[in-house]
């Protein structure tokens, strides 16, 4: 099939829509603000919803909605939007209704900048809303996974009933390069709780409020075997020589593609480097961790924010290894400066 | 292993820097290259300072953003003082002599200098700047041939009015043309 050159942001809102999403709910802001012009777009010809909505906790209870009535939908925003969501996600996990949010990640705290991070991560992987829910975390690192794992985000969303958050750096979102544009999604997951009309049924409830003690507790348990199962099934790592190094660098996202050429480089200048890069953040791969951790001698976190996910990696790893951090925000560093990491730290410990 | 390419084009917001690289990402992708496209995205207008950064490859692209890049392609002064020094040893500063007062310090570079606002005022055609300096560029020593950019020349700007297409092979062709003869 020929190839088609697409921006991130469009390659991502194609594959929704591939995924068979006929609803998007969204409040603008940079830099996802690409994935609502697509939809906006995109939707009213082919069937779909698309709502600018009064705000963004308007958007994610639009999710809410939708979701219920057992459409694929999803919304977009930043991180200051991404907070504003967070009350509508924590209401989605217990409702257990599929959906997925995107996160195009710029600098905080408060407002921060327009420019790239991944400062989300602590609040993408810990759920990042009030009691206790995961939602399956995916960081693509380029625009062929960007379109993928949405299509993949869809499916898993519908599949164990829960919200999926995609999270990118803005750099990612911008990006052009070509992809392949994939087949429409044609077998969906049956949905026989949506409240979709009760015709010849009893009615189908959504309702979050639990105040029978037992129940409420029983309600967590099986969110809890839930995520246990996610957790068996989902994590996804892309390796890259990391059978016999030295050092092995972590990163996601496009921040995991570009260390790719740094340990490339390393490898010239005599250090055994090799790349660990999480597809998903939650469930964080510690299992390909903490196998590496058997051989390597030490670990550097590379990340667009002060040093988060540097912890998953020290839960992995159990103090086996040291762990070290090299962070920057509101840029996504040049390949060359994470090289100059690796190869600091193997001079430091007299391995070239 | 093969060789990758990484070209910057850097100007004012307006200048069309960043539809330079994306043209040349879409005539890489003619080829059969393996190519990427990233802006330096910011809240910036016209008149700001724009830049992006193509990446060619005959293999998997795994970083589209490097510190050095193998050549640079400067429509202002602004962006050949901050770019200068990042180009890589014996690579390739092409500028926009119109609006470049200055030739590079540098000694280790092969320098092009294309006037292309004179030869778009020249032409009448102030906005076809960028494209003749595409041109121009590609004839001297682009990654694309120009013949190949030719081929590729409306799906590039599929969508565009056949006048706008127009317009721009004109200026292009104008830069190859210049190129040519002054080469």
């Amino acid at each position: 099939m020929d190839r088609v050159l697409m921006k991130g942001n469009e390659a991502l809102a194609e594959g929704a829509i591939l995924a068979g999403c006929r609803g998007f709910f969204g409040y603008p802001i940079t830099p996802s603000s690409e994935i609502a012009e697509y939809m906006a777009r995109k939707m009213p010809t082919i069937g779909g919803v698309f709502v600018q909505a009064e705000s963004e906790l308007a958007a994610i209870n639009m999710v809410y909605g939708g979701s219920s009535a057992g459409f694929r939908v999803m919304t977009a925003s930043s991180g200051p939007g991404i907070s504003l969501k967070q009350e509508g996600i924590s209401f989605l996990s217990e409702g257990e209704l599929p959906c997925v949010v995107v996160n195009v990640s710029r600098g905080g705290p408060g407002l921060g900048g327009i420019q790239p991070s991944q400062a989300d991560y602590f609040q993408a992987t810990r759920g990042g809303g009030h009691g206790d829910y995961h939602t399956i975390v995916v960081a693509p690192s380029g625009v062929q996974e960007m379109m993928d794992l949405t299509m993949q985000a869809f499916y898993w969303a519908d599949y164990h009933r829960i919200p999926v958050m995609i999270m990118l750096e803005g750099t990612l979102g911008n990006l052009m390069e070509p992809i392949t544009v994939r087949e429409p999604v044609t077998e969906f997951v049956d949905k026989p709780w949506a409240t979709n009309g009760c015709k010849d049924r009893a009615p189908n409830v959504m309702n979050t409020l639990h105040l029978d003690s037992d129940f409420l507790e029983k309600r967590n348990h099986h969110l809890q075997a839930k995520y246990e199962k996610i957790q068996q099934e989902c994590k996804r790592a892309e390796t890259f020589m990391i059978e016999d190094a030295d050092i092995v660098i972590v990163a996601f996202g496009l921040m995991g593609r570009i260390a790719k050429k740094s340990v490339s480089e390393a490898r010239k200048q005599g250090v055994k480097a090799g790349l660990i890069r999480p597809i998903t953040l939650w469930p964080f791969p510690d299992d390909v961790i903490k196998s590496a951790a058997q051989t390597a001698k030490r670990f550097l976190s590379v990340e667009i924010n002060m040093g988060q996910m540097i912890e998953d990696i020290k839960l992995a790893i159990e103090g086996r290894v040291p762990v070290e951090f090299y962070g920057r925000i509101g840029i996504s560093p040049n390949p060359e400066e994470i090289s100059r990491q690796i190869i600091n730290i193997a001079a430091r410990e007299g391995w070239i | 292993m093969a060789v990758e390419q990484q070209i910057l084009f850097a100007g004012f917001g307006g200048q069309g820097v960043l539809a330079m690289g994306q043209f040349l990402a879409y005539a890489a992708m003619g080829i059969g290259k393996e190519v990427t496209w990233v802006p330096s995205y910011g809240a910036e207008m016209r008149g700001g300072t724009a830049n992006c950064q193509v990446t060619i490859s005959d293999e998997e692209i795994s970083s589209p953003l490097t510190e050095n890049p193998g050549s640079i392609v400067v429509m202002n002064r602004p962006s050949l003082d901050k770019f200068e020094n990042k180009v890589k040893s014996n690579g390739t500063i092409v500028i926009n002599s119109s609006l470049v007062d200055r030739v590079p310090e540098r000694e280790d570079v092969t320098v092009y200098q294309i006037p292309a606002n004179s030869i778009a005022e020249a032409m009448g055609n102030v906005r076809g700047a960028n494209m003749i300096m595409l041109g121009a560029y590609l004839h001297m020593t682009g990654p694309v041939k120009v013949e190949e950019a030719l081929e590729h020349f409306d799906a590039i700007f599929k969508g565009k009015k056949p006048a706008v297409i127009e317009r721009n092979r004109q200026a292009f062709m104008t830069g190859v043309e210049w190129a040519r003869n002054n080469q």
